[in-house]
């Protein structure tokens, strides 16, 4: 109980991480990476996040695309490790302004820490037909890029934004993931938009995107 | 005495607005909503359009597509009906070199960013680049069916036969689809889409274009968006298939055949010519060598000459 209370007490002492250096030009830069994600499946967009030191579990990455994206009118949810850190959510609060809120069906973003425990993509908003747009964009931390950095095997994607067919290897994600992400393409146009979140780099996977069975 | 009243020199370098014109939370906004037009191609995202210093109908959808968008590296190019230097285009590319302060050009293959009204360039476009569409009316299906409400649901429930009675009937009233301009198209199978009054000559080449192409409509509140490589196809029907304008002539000035060509009246008797709308291209052909069966002609000339005299500027 004190233990918890000391953490908590040092947490809020600890001054709160600086964002952009930049907020103009920095935000700016970060969006033209995350549109060229959006509109380039599977393709991975480097994202230079220099001076930015959230608190853990929140990544540098996953800082930049809450600063670009988020303010008071986008409800966000975190999941577990990132709700339990008071620090991130001071972080979020002050430079966002973005409603932290506990049903991830409210949220317009979802910010996941650890995606291999991830809830399922259905758990979001997904639109509706007329309103398609306003299902959410989960945002998955801390993922590898390269066959050698995921333990999952790549899947190959097409459809908008995809010249033919490309490999993406990326992870880690829950095992049934791939399931959900084919799931969420075929009801298309409704469906939850997801971008994963490296160390320096992002990819991005939105709703159109169809994934090909793999060959065994 | 007139001094007191100069705003100082120094105040222009102080920034009165902010990049681009428009405020971070506006960026915000309008970036979500094109995130979520790239994810569902063709569909009209709704957007809290702001109020430009500008009418509408000069582009104000563009406008803030492209000022959210805009970076300091980029380069950008504004064309109007194909052309750099109407009143249109040399306005919108003014009020970006004055909030902005980006660098700006007439040449296609520079640019990183090319706002257009209603052509797209006659050179093809590159993965690096970006397109964006100023549009009037977003909805193909609005002079069909005036409501919203129904509209949306049409879309929701893929409902377009009232698109095709209407191309119907061009072809009974006409004998062919006599739509010549924002031929309504189908993106990636699923939604139609109105890709802006551009003529029907340019529709194969929103088809899988390498450029991403963005839409923003400012009166009406929407944008939309066409991913690179994405499958695009024009409305008709089996035995009235889609064609595009063919023209009998070349160029008269840079004898370039397969172009869009716009008429140009040279005189009071009946002396006109026919041209390339895209006056970058037309410009690079005759810097080549090439010349059209006009070039000669003093009258073709002139104009010719106005066109390269204000582009180099």
């Amino acid at each position: 109980m004190t233990a918890t209370q000391e953490t908590q007490t040092s947490q809020a002492m600890t001054p709160l991480a600086a964002g952009f250096h930049d907020p103009v030009h920095d935000a700016q830069a970060c969006f033209r990476a995350v549109m060229n994600a959006m509109a380039r499946p599977g393709t991975r967009q480097s994202l230079d996040i220099a001076g930015l030191t959230p608190p853990a579990p929140l990544t540098s990455v996953a800082a930049a695309l809450a600063l670009t994206l988020l303010d008071y009118d986008t409800p966000v949810w975190l999941d577990k490790p990132l709700m339990a850190s008071e620090a991130v959510k001071a972080f979020l609060r002050f430079h966002t302004g973005a409603p932290i809120v506990n049903e991830p069906v409210e949220a317009a973003f979802a910010l996941v820490a650890n995606p291999g425990q991830m809830i399922p993509l259905a758990s979001f908003n997904q639109g509706s037909a007329e309103y398609p747009d306003r299902s959410a964009t989960v945002i998955l931390l801390g993922q590898g890029f390269g066959a050698a950095r995921t333990a999952t095997p790549a899947v190959t994607l097409t459809g908008p934004g995809i010249q033919d067919s490309t490999a993406f290897p990326v992870g880690p994600v829950p095992p049934v993931f791939w399931e959900q992400v084919a799931a969420n393409s075929r009801q298309f146009p409704r469906g939850i938009d997801l971008i994963f979140a490296g160390a320096a780099e992002i990819a991005a996977l939105p709703r159109s995107t169809r994934i090909l069975p793999t060959e065994v | 005495m007139t001094d007191t009243a100069r705003i100082p020199e120094s105040l222009h370098e102080q920034g009165e607005y902010n990049f681009a014109y428009l405020d971070e939370q506006t960026k915000r906004m309008i970036r979500r909503a094109i995130l979520k037009g790239i994810a569902i191609p063709g569909y009209q995202v709704p957007f809290a359009s702001r109020e430009m210093p500008m009418p509408y109908g000069w582009g104000t959808g563009g406008v803030q597509v492209t000022a959210a968008i805009l970076g300091r590296s980029d380069c950008l190019k504004m064309i109007d009906q194909g052309s750099d230097d109407t009143t249109n285009a040399v306005s919108l590319r003014g009020f970006f070199e004055k909030t902005a302060g980006v660098r700006t050009t007439c040449e296609t293959a520079e640019a990183s960013i090319i706002q257009t009204r209603h052509r797209i360039p006659e050179k093809d476009l590159r993965e690096d680049q970006i397109l964006v569409f100023q549009v009037p009316i977003p909805e193909p299906l609005r002079f069909l069916e005036p409501r919203e409400t129904e509209t949306r649901k049409m879309h929701a429930l893929e409902d377009y036969g009232l698109m095709h009675v209407k191309l119907y009937e061009d072809i009974a009233k006409n004998g062919h689809i006599a739509t010549t301009y924002a031929y309504p198209v189908k993106v990636n199978d699923r939604y139609v889409m109105d890709p802006s009054p551009t003529p029907k000559f340019d529709n194969p080449k929103i088809d899988r274009m390498a450029a991403l192409q963005l839409y923003g409509a400012g009166r009406e509140k929407r944008i939309y968006a066409i991913p690179p490589y994405t499958k695009v196809k024009s409305l008709d029907f089996e035995d009235y298939p889609f064609e595009i304008q063919k023209f009998d002539k070349p160029c008269g000035l840079c004898g370039a055949e397969n172009v869009y060509l716009d008429e140009v009246i040279l005189d009071d008797k009946g002396g006109r010519m026919f041209v390339c709308s895209d006056s970058d291209y037309c410009e690079e052909r005759r810097a080549d060598g090439h010349l059209g069966p006009m070039a000669a002609d003093p009258a073709a000339a002139r104009v010719g000459n106005t066109r390269t005299g204000e582009t180099i500027r």
